[in-house]
Protein backbone atom coordinates (compact mmCIF):
# COMPACT_ATOMS: atom_id res chain seq x y z
CA UNK A 1 0.00 0.00 0.00
CA UNK A 2 1.82 3.39 -1.12
CA UNK A 3 -0.89 5.30 1.16
CA UNK A 4 -1.94 4.69 4.21
CA UNK A 5 -3.85 5.97 7.21
CA UNK A 6 -5.22 4.34 10.53
CA UNK A 7 -7.58 6.78 12.85
CA UNK A 8 -6.89 9.99 10.98
CA UNK A 9 -7.98 12.91 13.10
CA UNK A 10 -8.24 16.63 12.87
CA UNK A 11 -10.12 19.03 14.81
CA UNK A 12 -10.20 23.06 14.24
CA UNK A 13 -11.34 24.16 17.90
CA UNK A 14 -13.94 21.45 19.05
CA UNK A 15 -14.93 20.89 15.10
CA UNK A 16 -14.10 17.56 14.57
CA UNK A 17 -13.18 17.38 10.81
CA UNK A 18 -11.73 14.19 10.48
CA UNK A 19 -13.56 11.58 13.07
CA UNK A 20 -11.31 8.50 12.23
CA UNK A 21 -10.43 7.72 8.90
CA UNK A 22 -8.75 4.75 7.65
CA UNK A 23 -7.18 4.39 3.93
CA UNK A 24 -5.21 2.20 1.98
CA UNK A 25 -4.42 2.92 -1.74
CA UNK A 26 -2.41 -0.01 -3.67
CA UNK A 27 0.62 1.50 -5.72
CA UNK A 28 -0.38 2.65 -9.56
CA UNK A 29 -4.32 2.61 -8.46
CA UNK A 30 -6.64 5.76 -8.64
CA UNK A 31 -8.14 6.25 -5.41
CA UNK A 32 -11.35 8.86 -5.17
CA UNK A 33 -12.32 10.70 -2.05
CA UNK A 34 -15.84 11.42 -2.88
CA UNK A 35 -18.27 13.80 -0.87
CA UNK A 36 -19.78 17.25 -0.40
CA UNK A 37 -18.45 20.34 0.31
CA UNK A 38 -17.14 20.10 3.77
CA UNK A 39 -16.93 16.27 4.09
CA UNK A 40 -13.07 16.87 4.97
CA UNK A 41 -11.98 16.12 1.71
CA UNK A 42 -9.47 18.64 1.51
CA UNK A 43 -8.05 18.49 4.91
CA UNK A 44 -7.03 14.68 4.12
CA UNK A 45 -5.24 15.80 1.02
CA UNK A 46 -3.51 18.76 3.22
CA UNK A 47 -2.47 16.50 5.89
CA UNK A 48 -1.20 13.54 3.73
CA UNK A 49 0.73 15.86 1.87
CA UNK A 50 2.10 17.40 4.74
CA UNK A 51 0.47 21.02 4.65
CA UNK A 52 -1.54 20.16 8.14
CA UNK A 53 -0.41 18.52 10.74
CA UNK A 54 -2.99 15.31 11.87
CA UNK A 55 -4.47 15.80 15.89
CA UNK A 56 -4.11 11.81 15.62
CA UNK A 57 -3.66 8.85 13.69
CA UNK A 58 -0.49 7.10 11.77
CA UNK A 59 -0.16 7.64 8.53
CA UNK A 60 2.41 6.87 5.81
CA UNK A 61 2.96 7.98 2.37
CA UNK A 62 5.01 5.29 0.38
CA UNK A 63 7.00 3.96 3.61
CA UNK A 64 7.52 6.98 4.85
CA UNK A 65 5.86 8.78 7.75
CA UNK A 66 4.13 11.76 7.10
CA UNK A 67 4.17 13.27 10.12
CA UNK A 68 8.06 12.53 11.11
CA UNK A 69 9.74 12.21 7.95
CA UNK A 70 7.30 14.90 6.09
CA UNK A 71 10.76 16.19 3.92
CA UNK A 72 11.00 12.20 2.47
CA UNK A 73 7.47 12.34 1.89
CA UNK A 74 7.51 15.82 -0.19
CA UNK A 75 10.64 14.29 -2.39
CA UNK A 76 7.84 11.51 -3.65
CA UNK A 77 4.66 13.01 -4.08
CA UNK A 78 3.23 16.43 -5.63
CA UNK A 79 0.20 18.12 -4.44
CA UNK A 80 -2.11 20.09 -7.43
CA UNK A 81 -4.82 22.44 -4.91
CA UNK A 82 -8.05 23.74 -5.95
CA UNK A 83 -6.78 26.70 -6.87
CA UNK A 84 -4.37 26.67 -9.75
CA UNK A 85 -1.44 27.64 -8.23
CA UNK A 86 0.31 28.88 -11.34
CA UNK A 87 1.58 32.63 -11.88
CA UNK A 88 -0.28 34.67 -13.75
CA UNK A 89 2.44 37.15 -14.72
CA UNK A 90 4.82 34.45 -16.26
CA UNK A 91 4.31 32.48 -18.96
CA UNK A 92 3.59 28.70 -19.11
CA UNK A 93 7.46 27.78 -20.14
CA UNK A 94 8.48 30.24 -17.41
CA UNK A 95 6.48 28.66 -14.44
CA UNK A 96 7.45 25.12 -15.55
CA UNK A 97 11.09 25.91 -15.60
CA UNK A 98 11.08 27.74 -11.91
CA UNK A 99 9.57 24.48 -10.37
CA UNK A 100 12.31 22.51 -12.49
CA UNK A 101 15.05 24.50 -10.99
CA UNK A 102 13.27 23.95 -7.82
CA UNK A 103 13.80 20.58 -8.40
CA UNK A 104 17.38 21.00 -8.64
CA UNK A 105 17.47 20.11 -11.98
CA UNK A 106 19.98 22.34 -13.58
CA UNK A 107 19.49 25.23 -16.20
CA UNK A 108 19.86 22.86 -19.19
CA UNK A 109 17.70 20.46 -17.72
CA UNK A 110 14.93 22.04 -16.86
CA UNK A 111 14.39 23.61 -20.23
CA UNK A 112 14.42 20.19 -21.70
CA UNK A 113 11.59 19.18 -18.86
CA UNK A 114 10.08 21.83 -19.23
CA UNK A 115 9.53 21.67 -23.11
CA UNK A 116 8.85 18.04 -23.02
CA UNK A 117 5.66 18.70 -20.40
CA UNK A 118 4.49 21.29 -22.80
CA UNK A 119 4.83 19.50 -25.46
CA UNK A 120 2.55 16.78 -23.56
CA UNK A 121 0.02 18.70 -22.15
CA UNK A 122 -1.18 20.24 -25.73
CA UNK A 123 0.71 23.82 -24.37
CA UNK A 124 3.02 24.45 -27.01
CA UNK A 125 1.35 27.35 -28.77
CA UNK A 126 0.96 29.28 -25.53
CA UNK A 127 4.45 28.05 -23.81
CA UNK A 128 5.49 31.89 -24.28
CA UNK A 129 2.36 33.74 -23.52
CA UNK A 130 1.74 35.04 -20.03
CA UNK A 131 -0.71 32.83 -17.97
CA UNK A 132 -3.09 35.20 -17.12
CA UNK A 133 -4.67 34.83 -20.82
CA UNK A 134 -4.65 31.02 -19.97
CA UNK A 135 -8.34 29.70 -20.27
CA UNK A 136 -9.21 27.96 -16.57
CA UNK A 137 -8.95 24.20 -18.87
CA UNK A 138 -5.47 25.61 -19.83
CA UNK A 139 -4.58 26.25 -16.42
CA UNK A 140 -5.51 23.31 -14.71
CA UNK A 141 -3.05 21.29 -17.65
CA UNK A 142 -0.14 24.13 -16.67
CA UNK A 143 -0.92 23.42 -12.68
CA UNK A 144 -0.83 19.83 -13.30
CA UNK A 145 2.08 19.69 -15.40
CA UNK A 146 3.97 21.90 -12.30
CA UNK A 147 3.15 18.68 -10.22
CA UNK A 148 4.75 16.19 -12.79
CA UNK A 149 7.75 17.84 -13.34
CA UNK A 150 9.63 15.68 -10.60
CA UNK A 151 7.78 12.45 -11.84
CA UNK A 152 6.50 12.33 -8.53
CA UNK A 153 5.07 8.54 -7.08
CA UNK A 154 2.11 9.95 -5.60
CA UNK A 155 -0.04 12.61 -7.02
CA UNK A 156 -3.04 14.23 -5.02
CA UNK A 157 -5.19 16.07 -6.71
CA UNK A 158 -8.08 18.47 -4.78
CA UNK A 159 -10.93 18.35 -7.22
CA UNK A 160 -9.08 18.43 -10.76
CA UNK A 161 -12.27 19.34 -12.87
CA UNK A 162 -14.19 21.93 -10.81
CA UNK A 163 -15.09 24.72 -12.41
CA UNK A 164 -14.20 23.51 -16.06
CA UNK A 165 -16.15 22.95 -18.91
CA UNK A 166 -17.22 19.98 -20.19
CA UNK A 167 -15.13 19.66 -22.61
CA UNK A 168 -12.01 20.51 -20.37
CA UNK A 169 -13.07 18.48 -17.98
CA UNK A 170 -12.62 15.22 -20.74
CA UNK A 171 -9.17 16.79 -21.41
CA UNK A 172 -8.34 16.50 -17.87
CA UNK A 173 -9.20 13.20 -17.38
CA UNK A 174 -7.79 11.95 -20.44
CA UNK A 175 -4.61 13.34 -18.52
CA UNK A 176 -4.67 11.51 -15.67
CA UNK A 177 -5.62 8.36 -17.32
CA UNK A 178 -2.15 8.81 -18.97
CA UNK A 179 -0.25 9.50 -15.49
CA UNK A 180 -2.13 6.12 -14.44
CA UNK A 181 -0.82 4.47 -17.48
CA UNK A 182 2.77 5.40 -16.32
CA UNK A 183 2.23 3.59 -13.04
CA UNK A 184 1.83 7.10 -11.04
CA UNK A 185 -0.35 6.42 -8.27
CA UNK A 186 -3.48 9.24 -7.92
CA UNK A 187 -5.52 9.85 -5.05
CA UNK A 188 -8.19 12.95 -6.13
CA UNK A 189 -11.09 14.34 -4.53
CA UNK A 190 -14.25 15.27 -6.23
CA UNK A 191 -17.89 16.49 -5.83
CA UNK A 192 -18.63 14.61 -8.99
CA UNK A 193 -19.63 11.28 -8.75
CA UNK A 194 -19.16 11.04 -12.99
CA UNK A 195 -15.81 11.78 -12.58
CA UNK A 196 -14.79 9.16 -9.56
CA UNK A 197 -16.95 6.35 -11.01
CA UNK A 198 -14.98 7.45 -14.79
CA UNK A 199 -11.73 7.52 -13.08
CA UNK A 200 -11.36 5.43 -9.74
CA UNK A 201 -10.33 2.30 -9.39
CA UNK A 202 -11.90 2.53 -5.34
CA UNK A 203 -13.95 5.13 -3.81
CA UNK A 204 -14.89 6.22 -0.08
CA UNK A 205 -17.67 8.24 -0.14
CA UNK A 206 -16.87 10.60 2.95
CA UNK A 207 -19.12 12.48 5.00
CA UNK A 208 -19.21 14.63 7.65
CA UNK A 209 -15.40 13.39 8.65
CA UNK A 210 -16.39 10.04 8.59
CA UNK A 211 -16.10 7.71 5.90
CA UNK A 212 -19.65 7.02 5.14
CA UNK A 213 -18.68 3.97 2.23
CA UNK A 214 -15.86 2.55 0.43
CA UNK A 215 -15.23 0.02 -2.56
CA UNK A 216 -15.55 0.05 -6.16
CA UNK A 217 -18.15 2.27 -7.84
CA UNK A 218 -19.90 -1.44 -8.42
CA UNK A 219 -19.66 -2.01 -4.82
CA UNK A 220 -20.95 0.90 -3.67
CA UNK A 221 -23.87 0.52 -6.39
CA UNK A 222 -24.97 -3.20 -5.26
CA UNK A 223 -25.46 -1.14 -1.83
CA UNK A 224 -28.46 0.51 -2.99
CA UNK A 225 -29.91 -2.69 -4.77
CA UNK A 226 -28.87 -4.13 -8.12
CA UNK A 227 -30.23 -3.47 -11.53
CA UNK A 228 -34.10 -2.72 -11.91
CA UNK A 229 -36.77 -3.30 -14.86
CA UNK A 230 -39.32 -0.32 -15.38
CA UNK A 231 -42.33 -1.89 -17.46
CA UNK A 232 -44.87 0.86 -18.51
CA UNK A 233 -48.88 -0.54 -19.74
CA UNK A 234 -51.37 1.37 -21.51
CA UNK A 235 -54.18 0.96 -18.56
CA UNK A 236 -54.63 0.96 -15.21
CA UNK A 237 -56.39 -2.76 -15.09
CA UNK A 238 -53.27 -3.88 -16.50
CA UNK A 239 -50.86 -2.11 -14.18
CA UNK A 240 -53.18 -3.60 -10.94
CA UNK A 241 -52.92 -7.25 -12.73
CA UNK A 242 -49.63 -7.02 -13.32
CA UNK A 243 -48.34 -5.58 -9.81
CA UNK A 244 -50.12 -8.69 -8.63
CA UNK A 245 -48.27 -11.23 -10.20
CA UNK A 246 -44.68 -9.54 -9.81
CA UNK A 247 -44.87 -7.67 -7.14
CA UNK A 248 -42.86 -4.42 -7.51
CA UNK A 249 -43.25 -0.74 -7.00
CA UNK A 250 -46.39 0.62 -8.97
CA UNK A 251 -46.75 4.23 -9.93
CA UNK A 252 -50.42 4.35 -11.09
CA UNK A 253 -50.03 7.88 -12.56
CA UNK A 254 -47.05 7.42 -14.91
CA UNK A 255 -48.76 3.56 -15.57
CA UNK A 256 -45.08 2.16 -14.44
CA UNK A 257 -44.38 -0.98 -12.66
CA UNK A 258 -40.58 -1.19 -11.21
CA UNK A 259 -39.44 -4.45 -10.50
CA UNK A 260 -36.23 -5.77 -8.99
CA UNK A 261 -34.09 -7.71 -11.75
CA UNK A 262 -30.90 -9.59 -12.10
CA UNK A 263 -30.05 -7.84 -15.23
CA UNK A 264 -30.40 -10.70 -17.25
CA UNK A 265 -31.72 -11.70 -20.29
CA UNK A 266 -33.50 -14.60 -18.96
CA UNK A 267 -35.09 -12.70 -15.71
CA UNK A 268 -36.74 -10.44 -18.88
CA UNK A 269 -37.88 -13.75 -20.54
CA UNK A 270 -39.62 -14.74 -17.42
CA UNK A 271 -41.39 -11.79 -16.85
CA UNK A 272 -42.68 -11.08 -20.60
CA UNK A 273 -43.69 -14.41 -20.79
CA UNK A 274 -45.90 -14.46 -17.77
CA UNK A 275 -47.33 -10.85 -18.29
CA UNK A 276 -48.33 -12.05 -22.08
CA UNK A 277 -49.82 -15.42 -20.25
CA UNK A 278 -52.11 -12.88 -18.19
CA UNK A 279 -53.03 -10.41 -20.78
CA UNK A 280 -51.16 -7.86 -19.34
CA UNK A 281 -48.20 -7.19 -21.75
CA UNK A 282 -46.41 -3.96 -21.16
CA UNK A 283 -46.01 -1.61 -24.31
CA UNK A 284 -42.31 -0.27 -23.11
CA UNK A 285 -39.72 -2.26 -21.06
CA UNK A 286 -36.85 -0.18 -19.89
CA UNK A 287 -33.94 -1.35 -17.50
CA UNK A 288 -31.97 0.83 -14.96
CA UNK A 289 -28.65 0.09 -13.70
CA UNK A 290 -28.73 2.41 -10.31
CA UNK A 291 -26.40 5.04 -10.36
CA UNK A 292 -23.53 6.88 -8.02
CA UNK A 293 -25.88 9.80 -7.28
CA UNK A 294 -27.98 7.18 -5.88
CA UNK A 295 -25.53 5.77 -3.90
CA UNK A 296 -24.44 9.18 -3.30
CA UNK A 297 -27.95 10.52 -2.12
CA UNK A 298 -28.72 7.35 -0.05
CA UNK A 299 -25.05 7.37 2.06
CA UNK A 300 -24.64 11.05 2.78
CA UNK A 301 -28.48 12.04 3.18
CA UNK A 302 -29.04 14.66 5.67
CA UNK A 303 -31.05 14.59 8.52
CA UNK A 304 -34.75 15.06 8.09
CA UNK A 305 -34.12 14.57 4.22
CA UNK A 306 -35.59 11.50 2.95
CA UNK A 307 -32.62 9.07 1.52
CA UNK B 1 23.22 24.59 2.39
CA UNK B 2 23.86 25.07 -1.33
CA UNK B 3 20.25 23.90 -2.37
CA UNK B 4 18.97 26.71 -0.10
CA UNK B 5 21.25 29.13 -2.48
CA UNK B 6 19.89 27.84 -5.85
CA UNK B 7 16.36 27.73 -4.33
CA UNK B 8 16.71 31.09 -2.91
CA UNK B 9 17.97 32.25 -6.34
CA UNK B 10 15.10 30.70 -8.16
CA UNK B 11 12.68 32.51 -6.04
CA UNK B 12 14.51 35.52 -6.37
CA UNK B 13 14.51 35.30 -10.28
CA UNK B 14 10.93 34.60 -9.78
CA UNK B 15 9.75 38.05 -7.91
CA UNK B 16 11.78 40.33 -9.57
CA UNK B 17 10.02 38.99 -13.21
CA UNK B 18 6.81 39.12 -11.33
CA UNK B 19 7.91 42.56 -9.98
CA UNK B 20 8.98 44.01 -13.35
CA UNK B 21 5.77 42.76 -14.88
CA UNK B 22 3.94 44.22 -12.69
CA UNK B 23 3.45 47.89 -14.37
CA UNK B 24 1.03 49.34 -12.01
CA UNK B 25 2.93 48.72 -8.63
CA UNK B 26 6.03 49.59 -10.20
CA UNK B 27 4.74 52.75 -11.57
CA UNK B 28 2.83 53.92 -8.52
CA UNK B 29 6.27 53.27 -6.82
CA UNK B 30 8.18 55.82 -9.02
CA UNK B 31 5.50 58.41 -9.89
CA UNK B 32 3.77 58.34 -6.22
CA UNK B 33 6.87 59.69 -4.74
CA UNK B 34 7.74 62.20 -7.75
CA UNK B 35 4.27 63.72 -7.47
CA UNK B 36 4.48 63.84 -3.60
CA UNK B 37 8.26 66.13 -4.18
CA UNK B 38 6.72 68.15 -6.95
CA UNK B 39 3.99 69.16 -4.32
CA UNK B 40 6.39 69.81 -2.04
CA UNK B 41 8.62 71.84 -3.51
CA UNK B 42 6.33 73.79 -5.81
CA UNK B 43 3.06 73.98 -3.76
CA UNK B 44 4.20 73.82 0.15
CA UNK B 45 7.83 74.58 0.08
CA UNK B 46 7.83 78.14 -0.29
CA UNK B 47 5.77 78.41 3.33
CA UNK B 48 7.74 76.24 4.86
CA UNK B 49 10.91 78.29 6.29
CA UNK B 50 13.52 75.16 6.76
CA UNK B 51 16.54 77.75 6.74
CA UNK B 52 18.18 76.20 3.04
CA UNK B 53 16.61 75.66 -0.36
CA UNK B 54 13.70 73.44 0.82
CA UNK B 55 14.34 71.58 -2.21
CA UNK B 56 17.67 70.17 -0.82
CA UNK B 57 15.83 69.92 2.65
CA UNK B 58 13.09 67.72 1.42
CA UNK B 59 14.59 64.75 -0.82
CA UNK B 60 15.84 62.97 1.71
CA UNK B 61 12.29 62.84 3.36
CA UNK B 62 11.21 61.74 -0.11
CA UNK B 63 13.67 59.17 -0.50
CA UNK B 64 12.66 57.47 2.70
CA UNK B 65 9.08 57.90 1.57
CA UNK B 66 9.09 56.36 -1.86
CA UNK B 67 11.74 53.71 -0.05
CA UNK B 68 9.18 52.72 2.44
CA UNK B 69 6.07 53.31 0.25
CA UNK B 70 8.10 50.60 -1.82
CA UNK B 71 8.83 48.15 0.58
CA UNK B 72 5.07 47.64 1.89
CA UNK B 73 4.36 46.58 -1.55
CA UNK B 74 5.95 43.16 -0.54
CA UNK B 75 3.40 42.27 2.13
CA UNK B 76 0.68 42.22 -1.29
CA UNK B 77 3.17 39.98 -2.90
CA UNK B 78 3.88 37.73 -0.03
CA UNK B 79 0.06 37.83 0.71
CA UNK B 80 -0.97 36.98 -2.94
CA UNK B 81 1.54 34.34 -2.15
CA UNK B 82 -0.26 32.99 1.16
CA UNK B 83 -3.66 33.23 0.00
CA UNK B 84 -3.27 32.07 -3.84
CA UNK B 85 -2.06 28.15 -3.35
CA UNK B 86 1.15 28.70 -4.72
CA UNK B 87 2.48 29.14 -0.87
CA UNK B 88 0.77 25.29 -1.11
CA UNK B 89 2.50 24.17 -3.99
CA UNK B 90 6.09 25.05 -2.91
CA UNK B 91 5.12 23.76 0.74
CA UNK B 92 4.56 20.40 -0.77
CA UNK B 93 8.13 20.31 -2.44
CA UNK B 94 11.41 19.11 -0.69
CA UNK B 95 12.80 22.66 -1.00
CA UNK B 96 12.69 25.36 2.05
CA UNK B 97 9.48 27.13 1.33
CA UNK B 98 10.52 30.40 3.64
CA UNK B 99 12.38 30.83 0.22
CA UNK B 100 9.46 32.34 -0.89
CA UNK B 101 10.07 35.47 1.51
CA UNK B 102 13.86 35.78 0.54
CA UNK B 103 12.50 36.04 -3.44
CA UNK B 104 10.07 39.08 -2.47
CA UNK B 105 12.48 40.83 0.21
CA UNK B 106 15.19 40.71 -2.18
CA UNK B 107 13.02 41.90 -5.10
CA UNK B 108 12.22 44.61 -2.81
CA UNK B 109 15.03 45.76 -2.06
CA UNK B 110 16.05 45.92 -5.77
CA UNK B 111 13.06 47.65 -6.74
CA UNK B 112 13.41 50.47 -4.30
CA UNK B 113 16.96 50.63 -5.52
CA UNK B 114 15.54 51.44 -8.84
CA UNK B 115 12.92 53.86 -8.10
CA UNK B 116 15.22 55.84 -5.28
CA UNK B 117 17.89 56.29 -8.33
CA UNK B 118 14.95 57.97 -10.57
CA UNK B 119 13.55 59.95 -8.03
CA UNK B 120 16.88 61.35 -7.24
CA UNK B 121 17.54 62.12 -10.67
CA UNK B 122 14.32 63.71 -10.89
CA UNK B 123 15.26 65.72 -7.78
CA UNK B 124 18.18 66.77 -9.53
CA UNK B 125 16.63 67.99 -12.72
CA UNK B 126 14.26 69.91 -10.31
CA UNK B 127 17.18 71.62 -8.32
CA UNK B 128 18.16 69.59 -5.46
CA UNK B 129 22.21 69.91 -5.39
CA UNK B 130 23.73 67.55 -3.10
CA UNK B 131 26.98 68.00 -1.60
CA UNK B 132 28.45 64.83 -1.30
CA UNK B 133 31.73 63.02 -1.55
CA UNK B 134 31.36 59.53 -3.39
CA UNK B 135 32.32 57.94 0.21
CA UNK B 136 29.27 60.03 1.40
CA UNK B 137 27.22 58.77 -1.59
CA UNK B 138 28.41 55.26 -0.72
CA UNK B 139 27.33 55.30 3.09
CA UNK B 140 23.94 57.36 2.56
CA UNK B 141 23.01 54.36 -0.23
CA UNK B 142 24.30 51.48 2.15
CA UNK B 143 22.17 52.92 5.07
CA UNK B 144 18.93 53.18 2.66
CA UNK B 145 19.47 49.90 1.74
CA UNK B 146 19.77 48.57 5.35
CA UNK B 147 16.78 50.70 6.07
CA UNK B 148 14.63 49.55 2.97
CA UNK B 149 15.94 45.62 3.97
CA UNK B 150 14.44 45.91 7.52
CA UNK B 151 10.95 47.46 6.49
CA UNK B 152 10.97 44.85 3.48
CA UNK B 153 11.34 41.94 5.91
CA UNK B 154 9.04 43.31 7.85
CA UNK B 155 6.31 43.60 5.27
CA UNK B 156 7.06 40.15 4.37
CA UNK B 157 6.37 39.19 7.92
CA UNK B 158 2.95 41.02 8.25
CA UNK B 159 1.93 39.95 4.20
CA UNK B 160 2.43 35.95 5.51
CA UNK B 161 -0.08 36.38 7.84
CA UNK B 162 -2.47 38.77 5.97
CA UNK B 163 -6.12 37.51 4.80
CA UNK B 164 -5.79 38.63 1.41
CA UNK B 165 -3.79 41.24 -0.48
CA UNK B 166 -6.19 43.81 0.24
CA UNK B 167 -5.46 43.59 3.92
CA UNK B 168 -1.82 43.64 3.09
CA UNK B 169 -2.79 47.05 1.18
CA UNK B 170 -3.20 48.85 4.37
CA UNK B 171 0.47 48.65 5.33
CA UNK B 172 1.38 51.32 2.66
CA UNK B 173 -0.83 53.55 3.83
CA UNK B 174 0.83 53.58 7.02
CA UNK B 175 4.45 53.80 5.28
CA UNK B 176 3.12 56.94 3.58
CA UNK B 177 2.01 58.38 6.52
CA UNK B 178 5.02 57.87 8.84
CA UNK B 179 6.96 60.09 7.45
CA UNK B 180 4.90 63.19 8.29
CA UNK B 181 5.49 62.58 12.20
CA UNK B 182 9.46 62.85 11.26
CA UNK B 183 11.73 65.27 9.82
CA UNK B 184 10.68 64.66 6.09
CA UNK B 185 9.06 67.50 5.23
CA UNK B 186 9.49 69.90 8.08
CA UNK B 187 11.90 70.20 10.96
CA UNK B 188 10.71 68.57 14.56
CA UNK B 189 11.24 71.72 16.37
CA UNK B 190 7.97 73.32 14.79
CA UNK B 191 6.17 70.98 15.93
CA UNK B 192 3.81 70.88 19.47
CA UNK B 193 5.94 68.80 21.77
CA UNK B 194 4.26 65.54 22.68
CA UNK B 195 4.39 65.16 18.19
CA UNK B 196 8.08 66.54 18.40
CA UNK B 197 8.27 63.35 21.64
CA UNK B 198 7.22 60.61 18.58
CA UNK B 199 8.75 62.11 15.20
CA UNK B 200 12.05 62.31 17.45
CA UNK B 201 12.15 59.38 18.84
CA UNK B 202 10.85 57.14 16.12
CA UNK B 203 13.90 55.82 13.22
CA UNK B 204 12.52 57.91 10.67
CA UNK B 205 13.66 60.65 11.68
CA UNK B 206 17.56 59.30 12.80
CA UNK B 207 17.75 57.88 8.89
CA UNK B 208 16.51 61.22 7.63
CA UNK B 209 18.74 63.39 9.96
CA UNK B 210 21.85 60.96 8.35
CA UNK B 211 20.73 60.97 4.76
CA UNK B 212 20.35 64.51 4.70
CA UNK B 213 23.64 65.33 6.44
CA UNK B 214 25.75 63.13 4.08
CA UNK B 215 24.13 64.44 1.11
CA UNK B 216 23.82 68.23 1.68
CA UNK B 217 26.11 68.67 4.20
CA UNK B 218 24.06 69.03 6.98
CA UNK B 219 25.28 68.72 10.20
CA UNK B 220 24.91 64.48 11.73
CA UNK B 221 26.10 64.61 15.15
CA UNK B 222 24.90 61.25 16.83
CA UNK B 223 22.07 60.65 14.26
CA UNK B 224 24.45 58.64 12.61
CA UNK B 225 24.58 56.28 14.89
CA UNK B 226 21.21 56.35 15.91
CA UNK B 227 20.18 55.41 12.67
CA UNK B 228 22.73 52.96 12.07
CA UNK B 229 21.51 51.13 15.21
CA UNK B 230 17.52 51.74 14.34
CA UNK B 231 17.93 50.16 11.21
CA UNK B 232 20.42 46.98 12.03
CA UNK B 233 17.84 46.26 15.22
CA UNK B 234 14.81 46.93 12.71
CA UNK B 235 16.44 44.21 10.31
CA UNK B 236 17.56 42.15 13.08
CA UNK B 237 13.57 42.49 14.93
CA UNK B 238 11.65 42.18 11.44
CA UNK B 239 13.59 39.10 10.33
CA UNK B 240 12.72 37.17 13.53
CA UNK B 241 8.82 38.40 13.36
CA UNK B 242 8.84 37.54 10.02
CA UNK B 243 10.23 34.20 10.51
CA UNK B 244 7.79 33.54 13.03
CA UNK B 245 4.40 35.07 11.52
CA UNK B 246 5.47 32.45 8.26
CA UNK B 247 5.92 29.47 10.62
CA UNK B 248 2.31 30.42 12.73
CA UNK B 249 0.64 31.10 9.15
CA UNK B 250 2.40 27.74 7.94
CA UNK B 251 1.83 25.65 10.65
CA UNK B 252 -2.16 24.30 11.26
Amino acid sequence: MIVEATGLRKAYGSTAVLDGIDLEVAEGSVFALLGPNGAGKTTTIRILSTLSRPDGGRLRVAGFDVVREPAEVRGVISLTGQYAAVDAEQTGRENLVMVARLMHLGRPGAKARAAELLERFDLVDAADRRVKTYSGGMRRRLDLAMSLVAAPKVIFLDEPTTGLDPASRTTMWDAIRDLVRTGTTIFLTTQYLEEADRLADRIMVLDKGKVAAQGTADDLKARVGGDRLDLRFTSGAALDVAAALLGGFPDHERLVLSVPSDGTAAHLHTVLDDLRAAAAAPVQVSSHRPTLDDVFLALTAREGVPA
Amino acid sequence: MSHAITDSMTMIGRSIRLGRRNVDTLIMSIVLPLLMMALFVYVFGGAIDTGTQYINYVVPGIILLCTGYGAASTAMSVADDMNSGMIDRLRSMPIRSFAVLTGHVTASVARNALSTTIVVGAAVAMGFRPSASPLEWVAAAGLLLLYVLALSWLAAGLGSVAKSVESASALSFFMLFLPYLSSAFVPTDTMPSFLRGVSEHQPITPVIETVRGLLTGTPIGDKGWIALAWSVGLLVASFIVATALYRRRVND
